[in-house]
């Protein structure tokens, strides 16, 4: 818990004048699940794709793996994983062939990422249907695949916007069960979620209103800080404040 | 880093692979739009149902008859009286109805001889298909006063396409048609899929340049429309015996300038196009409309209104088939069209360099 792989200071983004992200400062750890909080429109897609490299921030700075973000950008999409809300795998391809093409997209070799793809599916237990379509599989599968899949190139952060939504509980948890190997193996799990009972799994977590991070600590402690029962009742007391309107 | 460009084509083309419907549709579109611009449709009038009225059939008339009989456009339905013309044509026993005066072989004797008054030929038409009727006229007249040279009011003279084949100039609308279609109307559906699915994003977040994946997209369409060149091609030599005297290089080459214009401008719908019904609906509005409409593919540009004239100069496919008629047709080389040559490739590297910066500028 002492190395940072993402290091955040006064981060600020804004569309005309409009500031989808005001000020932002909060470092995560090495091997930390990170719970990234937030009603609609508070501004958390903006912030992710801020340390994605996707979208240069308006103000702020921050390192993410080590780079910084508004200046090594490319160099970060090689070090990071993402996973996004829509199911974004290639239906038309196999289990196998989708593999395949985000190794080759992360300049794994050959030998590399059968060895890589086998170990991933036979720990999912997808080894037998590899030959598959992506297409047929049940919604599910296919987020557990797509989990598999960002971080086949083994990442230092995985991103993960909301990677359970409209999925059954059980699988859920064993979606959960996945994220925390992944976070004992030392990858950094970045991930957002509307669903409290997973802010709960999470090592620390913060939550965003209106564009700027209230509140950033321990589920535990932030339970106690608010004199909360759950996380949803945190959640409650400061999305009441919130001044946006859900879009 | 090759590898990843590599793996790219691998995955565009498997998602070509997989949708045999769609391929089948690009395969097949060419091959029976030639066969159908070839044989079925075609302007020209073929079979056309004549017959005679004659009062006195006179050697004249029988000569002019007989050529009338031999000539492969008409048929020749036999000797009528005055009273039936109206209820033949009515019915549609003849199309044509070719009336001899009685003194027909008197005038035209007379003519020889210097006498100011000629013999009067009266054709009667069934004009309820008007460009049948116009083409029947120019037949008949061509042949019924062609023997006589004295008689003869007007000449000429058919080059490149003596037998005026409406498939010699069909061949090169239908490439610069096809070529839009599976180039631009392809890969912007393809690019535009990407956007709506979410790969996209996911394969902006990935280490791979922007520009890569749209190469990698493009390649794998560029082959498939070789392999439908080539198609065109070889149909329209040995099927349509079109005759491509102007050197089946110079072809090739224009084409590849064309197919690279198409790409670029289905890259531009794909940026403009935020769903793939959208990019569907632009490509058929900018880009197939113009093409029939404004290109000279159906109607020659010269009999367009001045206004759509000048617009047809931005019509890139008016170029294209131009410089094609010309190489296919009157087999001209590759070095007296480098006007539209020049054209085209301006067009290409502005529209490339246009759909480039645009592709960029979206991403952030």
């Amino acid at each position: 818990m002492n190395e940072t792989v993402i290091s955040v200071r006064n981060l600020t983004k804004c569309f005309g004048s409009f500031t989808a992200v005001n000020g932002i400062s909060f470092d995560v750890h090495k091997g930390e699940i990170f719970g990234f909080l937030g009603a609609n429109g508070a501004g958390k897609t903006t912030a992710m794709r801020m340390l994605c490299g996707l979208s240069y921030p308006t103000r702020g700075s921050g390192t993410v793996a080590g780079f910084d973000i508004t200046r090594e950008g490319e160099q970060i999409k090689r070090h990071i994983g993402y996973m996004s809300q829509r199911f974004s795998l290639y239906n038309d391809l196999t289990i196998w062939e989708n593999m395949q093409l985000f190794a080759g997209i992360y300049g794994l070799t050959k030998k590399d990422t059968d060895e890589r793809a086998k170990v991933l599916l036979e720990r999912l237990d997808f080894f037998s249907e590899r030959n598959t379509l992506v297409g047929s599989l049940p919604l599910g599968w296919k987020q557990k695949l797509a989990f598999a899949i960002a971080t086949i190139h083994r990442p230092d952060v995985v991103f993960l916007d909301e990677p359970t939504g409209g999925v059954d509980p059980m699988t859920r948890r064993q979606f959960w069960e996945l994220i925390y190997e992944a976070a004992e193996s030392g990858t950094t799990i970045f991930v957002t979620t509307h669903y409290m009972d997973e802010a709960e799994y999470c090592s620390r977590v913060s939550i965003m209103v209106d564009g700027e991070v209230r509140a950033l600590d321990t589920p535990t402690r932030l339970k106690e800080q608010f004199a909360a029962e759950s996380m949803d009742e945190v959640f409650r007391t400061l999305a009441r404040g919130a001044k946006r309107e859900e879009q | 880093m090759k590898h990843n460009f590599l793996s790219f084509v691998k995955k565009e083309s498997l998602h070509i692979l997989r949708d045999k419907r769609t391929m089948l549709v690009v395969m097949l579109i060419p091959v029976v739009l030639m066969v159908l611009f070839g044989f079925a449709i075609s302007t020209e009038v073929n079979n056309i149902n004549v017959a005679v009225v004659a009062p006195e059939r006179t050697d004249g008339v029988k000569e002019a008859v007989d050529r009338l009989a031999n000539n492969s456009n008409f048929t020749f339905k036999g000797y009528i009286g005055q009273e039936r013309i109206d209820e033949c044509l009515r019915t549609g026993k003849a199309t044509a109805v070719v009336v001899f005066a009685a003194d027909y072989d008197r005038l035209a004797m007379q003519a020889t001889e210097g006498v100011p008054v000629k013999p009067i030929i009266q054709v009667i038409l069934d004009a309820s298909n008007v460009n049948m009727a116009t083409s029947a006229t120019a037949y008949l007249q061509s042949i019924l006063l062609g023997a006589k040279a004295q008689q003869a009011m007007f000449e000429t003279r058919m080059l490149f396409n003596p037998q005026m084949k409406s498939a010699y100039n069909f061949v090169p609308g239908i490439m610069g048609f096809i070529f839009i279609l599976v180039c631009a109307m392809m890969t912007s559906v393809s690019i535009v899929r990407e956007k709506e699915s979410g790969t996209m994003e996911v394969l902006l977040v990935s280490p791979v340049r922007p520009v890569k994946i749209i190469f990698a997209k493009m390649i794998p369409y560029f082959t498939i429309s070789c392999v439908v060149l080539v198609t065109i091609l070889l149909l329209a030599r040995y099927l349509l015996g079109v005759p491509m005297s102007g050197g089946v290089s110079g072809i090739f080459a224009l084409s590849l300038v064309y197919l690279a214009l198409s790409l670029s401008l289905g890259l531009l719908v794909s940026t403009i196009a935020g769903t793939q019904m959208a990019a569907l609906l632009i490509s058929a509005m900018v880009m197939m409309m113009p093409i029939l409409m404004l290109s000279g593919l159906l109607f020659p540009i010269e009999n367009l209104p001045k206004f759509f004239q000048v617009i047809s100069n931005i019509v890139p496919a008016r170029w294209y088939i131009d410089a094609m008629r010309k190489m296919m047709i009157q087999g001209l080389p590759i070095a007296a069209v480098w006007k539209e040559c020049a054209i085209l490739l301006g067009m290409t590297v502005s529209l490339l360099a246009v759909s480039l910066k645009k592709f960029n500028d979206k991403l952030e």
